[in-house]
């Protein structure tokens, strides 16, 4: 049995640097920057959209950022978009280049989606809280569907290796989103790539649950129980994966998405229900403690 | 560019709508430069109630092409909760500040009043008189009978300045304008949100919003609020706070031409937190007046008559 790999997690993951506000979270400049598109890569359904961001600070992992095309923002379906959108950063490279993930499902990720090293963007960031370090020495399980696999990918790169990431996309062609992770197990739900099913099924059996002759290997030393896992994907997997994780056991932390406004809590507008009543995911989260919620809807 | 309000100095014209700008949380998630460069010249709380309150269940939010609704439902901590935790901090802030209240009856507001009425931190009290009065199942704004009645119970509770908060959705605001200033009313301030709501793309007879429907703001709400707040500068002296769509220097010029004595920047800050100090500069730079004196005849340059 191979020892479980150590756990590091860099000052800037734990979100503790110097220029973090006091509750520990990394303050964003005060006022959106204009900062110039470096690059635009496809994999597969997906876009990364890279902006030069030299003077912005290292964001926390699981942090977001309000992003807006600096011209033709407006005149998509019903002469939208008006409002910014909500993007989770997916890496920051050495210099303060910024990776954001995207898919265009809408007026606002359609326009982003169209633009091409050169052009400008609005960006305000880095915004609410993110992750926070494996409590306990636990050795963490990153789980991600669809888009939400961005703010994964810069936890991977922050904890600095162990952390195997078990990913779900509809199919193929949204699976190569899965290249941005290292150390990923794919599930689509057309069996077109990897294990045909839910990335739930990879998380049952990685939590040591639920494993036949026929499903999804296990994981390695920590099935026994000792994962704190990290999630972020649609509602109804978020949900799978919390229900999973206390039946389990296991703590967990999860990325939220709600519709925003503003990011930065004037709107009052991305309540999520809690055990605590409605909290503004922007800035008590995107992520909350699994603990804190009743139920992900 | 320094203006006079209700006896605040104030360093320029812009404050924020009330509801659009939660200082504290700003504090939080921008540091101490929030304070170093405060967009706004004073700053309005969001509306504080007797009794703390959850809001409307999500969601709360809809875009639209030029602007946006919210169905908020005014979640606040109750005048305990915020006297307790929020005034302390907010006092720390560098610029003048008044609280909004909201009742559902004269005798509520006139209580949340004189809950303020001492407190040194704060230089004015904002009245939401959106709200229905429990008693005549009016809203205490959209008739100016029933507006008559809250100023006279809230009027003697202090001698800070009262501004009224308008709201369009009521058969002629400028009578409530007019019965606010008969009785008592320092200044107004309007417009408030329009009413509106968003159909369910998924299910078919549903409203988007939990709390049904909404308040309409931004870009498509400001023709409205230019042509309510010159039918109110017709009918009332005192000062009037213009907001509805304001994005710029020029929309904030066209309000004050209207008759506002102060602009305020509600959804534009959404999209940029520093709107306010935004819009004030640009505010200056156009200057006191607007419009050619050149005594040159010309038209000024556009591709749709006189949009500029």
């Amino acid at each position: 049995m191979t020892p479980h790999p150590t756990v590091s997690v860099s000052t800037a993951a734990a979100g503790r640097t110097a220029g973090s506000g006091a509750d520990g979270r990394t303050i964003a400049p005060f006022g959106r920057r204009r900062l110039a598109v470096t690059g635009r890569r496809e994999h597969g359904a997906y876009v990364v959209l890279s902006a030069a961001d030299p003077d912005g600070p290292a964001p926390d992992a699981g942090q977001f950022y309000m992003l807006a095309a600096a011209t033709r923002w407006g005149g998509g379906t019903d002469e939208r978009p008006f409002l910014p959108r909500a993007f989770s950063v997916a890496r920051r490279h050495p210099g303060g280049t910024l990776d954001f993930l995207l898919e265009s499902v809408g007026p606002g990720t359609e326009r982003l989606s169209e633009l091409r090293p050169g052009d400008e963007l609005w960006v305000l960031g880095p915004l609410g809280r993110g992750f926070v370090a494996p409590r306990d020495g636990r050795r963490p399980l990153l789980v991600g569907g669809g888009v939400g696999i961005a703010p994964l990918a810069i936890w991977q790169d922050m904890l600095g290796g162990g952390a195997p990431a078990l990913l779900g996309f509809r199919d193929a062609a949204h699976a190569e989103g899965a290249a941005l992770l290292r150390d990923a197990r794919v599930a689509t739900d057309d069996g077109s790539r990897g294990h045909h099913g839910l990335v739930t099924a990879l998380l049952e059996a990685g939590l040591g649950r639920g494993v036949s002759a026929s499903g999804p290997r296990k994981l390695g030393p920590a099935d026994d129980g000792t994962w704190e896992v990290y999630a972020c994907g649609p509602p109804p997997m978020l949900e799978a994966v919390r229900a999973l994780c206390a039946e389990a056991g296991v703590p967990a932390q999860l990325a939220l998405e709600s519709g925003m406004a503003c990011g930065f809590g004037a709107c009052f507008g991305c309540v999520v229900p809690t055990r605590a009543g409605y909290v503004r995911l922007c800035v008590d989260g995107p992520v909350l403690d699994a603990a804190e919620l009743e139920l992900v809807a | 560019m320094t203006v006079s309000f209700l006896g605040l100095e104030l360093r320029h014209p812009v404050t924020n709508a009330s509801g659009t700008f939660d200082a504290l949380a700003a504090r939080a998630v921008f540091g101490d430069a929030l304070l170093a460069d405060f967009p706004f010249a004073a700053f309005v709380t969001k509306t504080v109630t007797t009794a703390p309150r959850q809001g409307n269940p999500p969601p709360r939010l809809w875009e639209l092409g030029a602007g946006m609704i919210n169905s908020i439902g005014l979640p606040n901590k109750g005048v305990e909760g915020f006297l307790a935790e929020d005034l302390p901090r907010l006092a720390e802030l560098p610029v003048p500040l008044v609280v909004n209240v909201m009742g559902s009856s004269p005798e509520e507001v006139a209580a949340l009043v004189r809950a303020f009425a001492e407190r040194g931190e704060v230089a004015g009290l904002e009245l939401n008189v959106s709200c229905p009065n429990v008693k005549t199942g009016l809203l205490m704004g959209a008739e100016p009978g029933e507006t008559a009645a809250l100023l006279e119970a809230v009027r003697p509770c202090t001698d800070k300045p009262l501004i009224v908060k308008l709201t369009p959705n009521c058969a002629e605001p400028a009578a409530v304008a007019a019965a606010a200033e008969a009785h008592g009313a320092d200044a107004v301030s309007l417009i408030n949100t329009v009413r509106g709501t968003a159909m369910h793309p998924g299910r078919p007879g549903e409203a988007w919003l939990g709390g049904g429907s909404g308040g309409v703001s931004g870009p498509a709400v400001r023709a409205v609020a230019l042509a309510q707040v010159r039918e109110v500068r017709g009918r009332v002296a005192i000062p009037i706070v213009g907001m509805g769509g304001v994005q710029s220097g020029r929309h904030a010029r066209d309000l004050l031409d209207a008759g506002a004595d102060l602009v305020a920047v509600g959804t534009e800050t959404f999209r940029d937190p520093r709107a306010g100090s935004r819009i004030a500069a640009e505010l200056a730079g156009i200057g006191a007046k607007s419009g050619t004196d050149s005594g040159v005849f010309t038209a000024p340059r556009s591709d749709f008559a006189h949009n500029v």
